[in-house]
Parts: structure tokens; C-alpha cells; sequence
């Protein structure tokens, strides 16, 4: 059995940037994800904003990390490859007693440290966004928000934390969890073990089944379905900054907002959900859409090309839950992570891993740690010149093989064998983009299963779409 | 590497390859054509069932056949192929930017430029189906790649949205290699597909199709394990109550093709609403002067013998531009009118010689009506039709002597009877 100093459950954004935080210093780590890769859960499916900070509560968690977690996000995803846009936001009022809750939100957002706040006018906000409503009446402009690639930047923290000695451990459901002396045992149910002195909790909506397994009764996590509509990137000049409604009693409602690779977003719906379930709705998808021509009124609806729906995990507290658990050393929480959860994630990690986990261990540096990343998807990005020299070192990079987002089998490849490696065809999706443009892998689908089977050298019918259960085709013909 | 081509034909499938034929019988002999995939053929190559060259060849051929006689001829003639080769943007003064292993990033120049990059499927995302994204779900093209090139079964237990060709097609196709096909659900009161898809594929097999039904949501967490499919009201919305539950591993669409025009907008062309193509005169030219368009990215054609015949069209007049450059226009513009959802060519110029073939669709499924192009009061061409339906491409036949003389815009529209 493996023994690590510290192990981390959950390889969503908390989890992902908590383990790279914790490979900057000399500890030995490695992060259990129940499913056939990372960022399978509410990390993948958000509105990939990067906020200001003026929506929470002053003094409560999420102010400090959210305020803290958008002063870091920007350079910290620029070190690891990550698309991030700093392109501020917009609450938008649509009468005179919204405008009043904007200057509430500006008063709040100053005491929660966001600088930059200005309520603007109409004719301000249209100068910015010409295609808002003419009904809005004004707006909460907060030049320090800004969109960030959710699923890019968990991967990228992950993969980042392997090139530098972090171990990941998928298809680990946690089954049992037992503390002996000051060692935690953690095991699947088909008998897979590792041991650590820590556990961080990073498991989302498992959050609260985590802290029971290990002894503590005390988290209460709950779900929240958000469903969205993707829009082509065609109709990516629709806004150029996030979109909010003045949020009301009802929430803070739907946004719409142009995602870093110029896709347009609308949602999120807000629908409290036993099943944890991933499926959009009918009633869902419309509601969005209404609210989006409110906002829009010309919003291309036409231009579609998915819907998909997240599960946020949200605890009784309302707040994030990051802290040591009182009723067993050793294990810390970081629960409840709802939004601003991606915003605040890189201050999250740094004071897990500087507090926390400083408490039980003497935090040396690893002088050889290295923070910066490839993105997997890199090619576009190069000049000519450079696409020409590594197209004459390795022919795969001139081979397109996703045409509607230009993606390279040499990019394919490069993600299914670099940290975190790709096994499925979702996982390359993330990775690449392959197939997330407006023929949603109609053409290019067979083309990278083949690669997937190849590389891992398995037959055609175990490669699977996301993991165990979701393989591709049902047999070879006969 | 000679950066400079007379003409350059974007896709090697059946329009690219009758362009480029036509190119050359034209007395052009300086062609490329610039391909993605390994081989020639297009989707062609995929397509094993026959009924392919009725019209033009007088015989059923499966569609690698119907591919092969234009790749001979392209052989023939000696004319420049390069194969996985992906344009990556095409500017109005005709530079075209491509990339393959063989030949990197570069940049070439032409003096007319065809465009023939086919079309592709419109996916489930573009249909807003409610539900969760299992794997199971493709479009009836991508499953029938698996099936056709692959070898694989995408799953035993079928659902199927739209009752297209291809979707009818591989409702057989999934048939014959043991999966059960359960449903074929249209949610237009009639079907897009040719009636005799309808017979030999759906008929002969006991598939129900289900008129004026759509599926309303897809089950399953990994895999699909079912839909619900409801019927829908003369707005395509479902009529609650009407829900009926399958259990399948498998959903295919069918549900309609968009031309790949992307290299089109990004060359300033505007697209037509009705085509989804661009905007063209009778030989097959775009506004942007020496860029021509042809096939599928042109207009979805019922069948290929069109395409075939429409290219080369488009293959002859890029030979001519190269030959004589740009010529003065004389314009009148063509117009869908009453029941008539689109026209091609959207423009007509007169100083083109010849008679002129208007393509166009209708927008429902009419009995005993007539169908005609008018201009200023006076028909210039008609037909009665028995039945005439948007599944159906029709066509109309202005003859030279009477476009001389129309001076406002043509339109061509259907009365019923």
C-alpha cells in the first residue's frame, strides 16, 4: 500500500489547485477521483466566471476567498496555459428599484475590498454592450470580473501537480475510510488501498458522505441543477463582457456571457435536485431562453449547438466550509464550495495548503517545483514558422482532425498521453476541444476513438465516451 | 512548392471531383484540389447502399462506385490531388490558407477558387432535446461511419429523430446488422426523405414512423437507456399526454443538413437564409468575383446525380473566369414567392448564354398545384404537379429567350389547384 503524507479526495477545481498548492512544497501527495477522469463534476459545467466579489456577505468566506481568489486567478491561469479573460461585468438594472440594489451591491462590494466598482447609465452600459436591452436602466460595472475555462483550469492544476511528483488515483470511489493512529486508510470497494496522515476533502457533492466515512456526522451538503445553453461562437460578438441580473430574493439569476474560447453562455438555471442528476429539462432550457431575450433581445437562439446542466454541492451554512474537522485530526474540509467556488479556488489552496496543512507538517519548499504548463491545445497558437518546425518534427500536427475547432491529431495525442492523461473521448474534448464545436463530433468522433484505441491499444468497443458504462459502440459488426 | 493555381477546388468529393472535371473539359489545366480526408469520394465513400446515378448514369451504383467514375476521371486527366489536406481560410482575393503533415502551414494563390466542402449534420445540442448526454447518441451519419468504414455496431436497441435519407437509410442499415430499430419519429406531419427510402427502408423492414412526434427527452446516465417521444401540435410543440417511453441504447439523428460554409464567411460571402449557401448567379459564381460554389455547401441536393450536374456547371464557368477574368453583368434577381421556401440560382445574369435551371424547394406537401416563375405578371415557365413536397427538389426551366427580356425580379412561387 502506498503511504502518502497527504491525500486528496476529489479532483474537481478545489481539489486540483489544493494538490498543485501542496506539490510547491516537500510532501508527498496524490488525489483519489471516483470517476475515469478529473473534472467530472460541478467543475465542468459552470459559468466559468471569474467574479469581483461583491455578491457575498462581508465577513463571510466567500467575500475574503472570492476578493482574494480574483487578484490571483488571472496570473495563475496564465502560468498554466489556461485561457482567462479579464474583461470585467456588468449587473444590469431594469428598473429604478434594481438600480438602488446596485449601489447596495457597490457599497458592499468596496467593504469586501473590489476596487474599480461604478454604477454606470444606460447609455454607458450600451456603449459597452449595444446589444443589451433598451430597457435596461443602468448597470454595476465591475472591471476586475472576468471568464476563465473552468474544466481547462482543473485539468491544467492537476496535470500541472503530476509533472511535479503529485500521484492520481481514478476510478477510486472512497468505500471506507479508517483512521489508526495519526493514518488514515483509505479504501475502494473492490480493495484498492492508500494511506496518508491528511485528508482533504474536496469531494463536492460527496463532500458530506467523505466526512462520514471518516468519523465526522457534521456536514450537510446539499444540490443545486444549473442547466445551460451554448451558443456558436459565430455569435460570439453578442456581448463582450458577463451579463447579470440584479440579483433578487430569487437569486442571483441567469447570466449571459461570451465563455474564453467565444462561445456564447446563457444560464444558469437554480433548481434544488435530489437525483444529482446531470439532465437538462424542457421546462429549464425555455426558462433560459426567456431570460436571455430579456437581457438580449436579439440573442441568437438559432445558433445553438449544446444545452448541459451542472450539480452544485452548497452546505446548510451557506458559506464555504474550509476548516479542520472538529471531531477527527486530520481530516480538513473544503465543502461546500458553491459559487464564487472557481473564483476563489487558487486562495482557497493557498490557504489550505500555508494553514491547514502547515499546522501538522513544517512546510519545506520543493526547490524543484515548477509551475508553468502546456496547454494541450497549444497549436493554434503558434506562428507559422513554429507550426511548420513542429509539423516537419512530427507530421501529426498537420493533420486536422476536428475541422470546426481546428484541432490537430498532434494535440490528441499530446493529451492522451501528458498528466492528466486523456481515456476517453469526453476527456479529450476538455483537453482539446475537439468536438465541441457546431457539428458536436459528428465528423471527428470515430477518428479520435480510433486514436484512443490505438494509443491505449484496447479494441474499438472499450473506448468509451466518459468512463465505465459509456462505451462508444456495442460491438464489432459481424 | 508552386504556390500559384489557375483554379483551386476546396473538397475532392462529388461536387469537387465533377468540378474539377469539368475544369479541365473546359480547356483549364492548371487545377488543384485540395482534400482532407486520405481519399477522394467524400461521404460518398461511406454510402454502400445503391440507388446512386439513376439520373445520370441510367444505373444503380453504391455510392463508392458512383465516387470511383469521377476519381477515374480525375486520373484521366492527370489533375493535382492533394489529399489530408484542411483549408483553414480562404480570403475574397482568393488566398488559400491550408495545412497537411506533407506540406505544413502554407498559403497559396488562385485566380478562381470552387468551393465544394460539402455540408454536415445538425446536431442534438442544435435541438434543444431535453435530458442527460449519455454515450448512444449520433447523428445517423457518424453512425453509419462506424457501421459502414468501421465495422462496429453503435448499439442494438435504436430510436431514431427525423426521417431524412440518411436516417432512413441507416434505419435499414442498423436493421441489417441485427439491431432493433424502434421508432422512426418525424415531427413534421410529413417525412424530408425520398418516398422510395420510405418504402424499402422503413416499409420492407416493419419500422413505424411516427409523423408529427419528436423526442422529448433522453434517459441514462452512461449510456442511453431510453427516450420519451411525444406528439407534437401545427407548432411543433409536444401535446402533454401524448408521452411514450422506449427503452433503447441508441438514438440516432436525422435531422437535417447545414452546407459548411464557414471558409465561405470567412471569404466576406454573405449566405443566402433559404440554402444556407451563398448567394449565386446561374454559373454557379458568388458576389465575390472568381469564387464559385457548387453541391451541398452550395444547396443540399436530393441526390448526387445533381450535385454532379450542378458542379460542373460551377467547373466550366471557373474555367472560363480564368480564361476571359471578370465579365460585365446584366442582373435580375430571382425570388421565392408564395409556398416556395427558396430559388437558386439567386441571381440570374443575362449576358450569360443559355437556358437557365431554377432549383428550388416548396415549404409543404401540395396536391394538384402548379408551380411557376413569373416576372412582372408574365409567367415565364410552369408546371402542374401532381404532388409536390419540400422532400422533393423542384425544378423549372427558363429558356434564354425569355430572360432577355425580364427586367424586374423573377419569382417563383405554387398555387394549388
Amino acid at each position: 500500500m502506498q503511504i502518502f503524507d497527504v491525500i486528496v479526495i476529489g479532483g474537481g477545481v478545489i481539489g486540483g489547485t489544493v494538490l498543485r498548492e501542496l506539490t510547491k512544497y516537500r510532501l508527498n501527495v496524490c488525489l483519489l477521483e471516483k470517476e475515469g477522469d478529473v473534472c467530472m463534476g460541478q467543475s465542468r459545467a459552470n459559468s466559468g466566471i471569474v467574479h469581483a466579489g461583491y455578491d457575498a456577505a462581508e465577513g463571510t468566506l466567500k467575500a475574503k476567498f472570492n476578493v482574494a481568489g480574483n487578484k490571483m486567478m488571472f496570473s495563475y491561469a496564465r502560468e498554466l496555459g489556461v485561457k482567462c479573460e479579464q474583461n470585467g461585468s456588468f449587473v444590469v438594472a431594469f428598473s429604478q428599484e434594481e438600480l438602488q440594489t446596485l449601489y447596495a451591491l457597490k457599497e458592499r462590494g468596496e467593504r469586501n475590498g473590489v476596487p474599480f466598482l461604478e454604477v454606470v447609465g444606460a447609455e454607458k452600459l450600451r456603449k459597452y454592450e449595444p446589444n443589451v436591452s433598451s430597457r435596461a436602466v443602468g448597470a454595476l460595472y465591475a472591471p476586475t470580473g472576468g471568464t476563465v475555462c473552468p474544466y481547462e483550469l482543473t485539468i491544467a492544476a492537476i496535470g500541472n501537480a503530476m509533472d511535479n511528483g503529485a500521484q492520481l488515483f481514478c476510478d477510486f470511489e472512497v468505500h471506507a475510510i479508517e483512521k489508526n493512529g495519526d493514518r488514515f486508510r483509505v479504501a475502494t470497494r473492490d480493495g484498492r488501498e492508500v494511506a496518508g496522515k491528511l485528508l482533504i476533502n474536496c469531494a463536492g457533492l460527496a463532500a458530506g458522505a467523505i466526512a462520514n466515512l471518516a468519523g465526522d456526522p457534521s456536514l450537510h451538503i446539499g444540490a443545486r441543477k444549473g442547466e445551460y445553453l451554448l451558443l456558436d461562437r459565430e455569435s460570439g460578438n453578442l456581448v463582450s463582457r458577463t451579463l447579470f441580473f440584479t440579483p433578487t430574493k430569487a437569486g442571483k439569476g441567469i447570466l449571459v456571457s461570451r465563455t474564453v474560447d467565444g462561445n456564447i453562455i446563457l444560464g444558469p438555471t437554480a433548481e434544488e435536485t435530489q437525483s444529482r442528476l446531470t439532465e437538462t429539462s424542457a421546462e429549464g432550457l425555455s426558462a433560459i431562453m426567456r431570460k436571455a431575450q430579456e437581457m438580449c433581445p436579439d440573442v441568437p437562439l438559432y445558433n445553438t449547438i449544446t444545452s448541459f446542466a451542472g450539480v452544485r454541492a452548497y452546505s446548510d451554512r451557506h458559506d464555504f466550509i474550509i476548516e479542520e474537522s472538529k471531531a477527527v485530526n486530520g481530516l480538513i474540509h473544503c465543502a461546500g464550495i458553491e459559487s464564487p467556488g472557481l473564483t476563489s479556488a487558487p486562495a482557497i489552496a493557498q490557504y489550505v495548503a500555508e494553514t491547514l496543512v502547515g499546522k501538522h507538517f513544517a512546510l519545506e519548499k520543493n526547490a524543484s517545483f515548477c509551475g508553468a504548463r502546456k496547454s494541450d491545445r497549444f497549436f493554434a497558437e503558434l506562428s507559422v514558422e513554429e507550426k511548420n518546425k513542429l509539423i516537419a518534427r512530427d507530421p501529426a500536427f498537420g493533420k486536422i482532425v476536428c475541422r470546426c475547432e481546428q484541432v490537430t491529431e498532434g494535440e490528441i495525442l499530446h493529451a492522451i498521453k501528458s498528466n492528466p492523461p486523456a481515456r476517453n473521448i469526453d476527456a479529450v474534448k476538455r483537453r482539446t476541444r475537439s468536438g465541441m464545436g457546431r457539428c458536436q463530433g459528428g465528423f471527428c468522433q470515430p477518428h479520435i476513438a480510433e486514436l484512443i484505441a490505438r494509443e491505449l491499444d484496447i479494441p474499438l468497443d472499450e473506448v468509451t465516451k466518459s468512463g465505465r458504462g459509456s462505451n462508444l459502440v456495442a460491438e464489432a459488426c459481424k | 512548392m508552386k504556390t500559384e493555381y489557375h483554379v483551386i477546388i476546396i473538397g475532392g468529393g462529388p461536387a469537387g471531383l465533377a468540378a474539377a472535371v469539368a475544369a479541365y473539359d473546359a480547356g483549364e489545366r492548371d487545377i488543384l484540389i485540395l482534400e482532407r480526408e486520405k481519399k477522394t469520394g467524400g461521404i460518398l465513400n461511406q454510402c454502400i447502399h445503391n440507388g446512386f446515378g439513376l439520373t445520370r448514369f441510367r444505373e444503380s451504383l453504391s455510392g463508392p462506385e458512383y465516387a470511383a467514375r469521377y476519381i477515374d476521371e480525375v486520373e484521366k486527366r492527370n489533375i493535382e490531388v492533394w489529399k489530408e489536406t484542411t483549408v483553414l481560410s480562404l480570403s475574397a482575393d482568393k488566398k488559400v490558407t491550408a495545412i497537411s503533415a506533407a506540406r505544413g502551414v502554407f498559403t497559396l494563390q488562385a485566380r478562381a477558387v470552387v468551393l465544394a466542402m460539402g455540408c454536415r449534420e445538425r446536431s442534438r445540442g442544435a435541438l434543444n432535446i431535453a435530458g442527460s448526454r449519455p454515450a448512444g447518441i449520433y447523428s445517423a451519419g457518424t453512425a453509419q461511419k462506424y457501421v459502414n468504414m468501421m465495422g462496429y455496431l453503435p448499439g442494438k436497441n435504436v430510436v431514431i429523430l427525423g426521417s431524412g435519407d440518411i436516417g432512413l437509410i441507416m434505419a435499414r442499415r442498423m436493421t441489417l446488422e441485427g439491431a432493433k430499430v424502434h421508432a422512426v419519429c418525424e415531427i413534421m406531419p410529413y417525412s424530408s426523405g425520398l418516398k422510395r427510402n420510405i418504402a424499402q427502408c422503413l416499409d420492407d423492414f416493419g419500422i413505424p414512423l411516427y409523423l408529427s412526434h419528436t423526442i422529448t427527452k433522453i434517459e441514462g446516465k452512461d449510456r442511453v437507456t431510453g427516450v420519451v417521444i411525444s406528439e407534437v401540435d401545427a407548432e411543433k410543440r409536444p401535446i402533454a399526454g401524448t408521452e411514450r417511453h422506449f427503452d433503447c441504447d441508441t438514438v440516432l439523428f436525422s435531422v437535417g443538413l447545414i452546407p459548411e460554409n464557414e471558409l465561405t464567411k470567412g471569404a466576406g460571402i454573405a449566405l443566402c437564409r433559404g440554402t444556407k449557401g451563398a448567394e449565386v448567379y446561374q454559373n454557379r459564381e458568388t458576389l465575390v468575383s472568381g469564387i464559385f460554389a457548387c453541391g451541398n455547401v452550395l444547396q443540399v441536393h436530393d441526390l448526387v446525380d445533381f450535385v454532379s450536374e450542378e458542379s460542373e456547371t460551377a467547373g466550366r464557368a471557373a474555367a472560363e473566369y480564368v480564361r476571359r477574368g471578370a465579365q460585365p453583368r446584366r442582373t435580375v434577381a430571382v425570388k421565392n414567392g408564395k409556398n416556395v421556401t427558396y430559388v437558386l440560382p439567386q441571381r440570374i445574369d443575362k449576358n450569360i448564354g443559355g437556358d437557365v435551371k431554377l432549383f428550388f424547394r416548396v415549404s409543404n406537401t401540395f396536391h394538384n398545384c402548379v408551380i411557376k416563375a413569373e416576372c412582372g405578371g408574365k409567367i415565364l415557365a410552369k408546371r402542374t404537379k401532381r404532388v409536390a413536397a419540400p422532400g422533393e427538389m423542384e425544378t423549372l426551366i427558363l429558356k434564354y429567350s425569355d430572360i432577355g427580356g425580364a427586367e424586374e425580379e423573377i419569382t417563383v412561387s405554387l398555387e394549388e389547384a
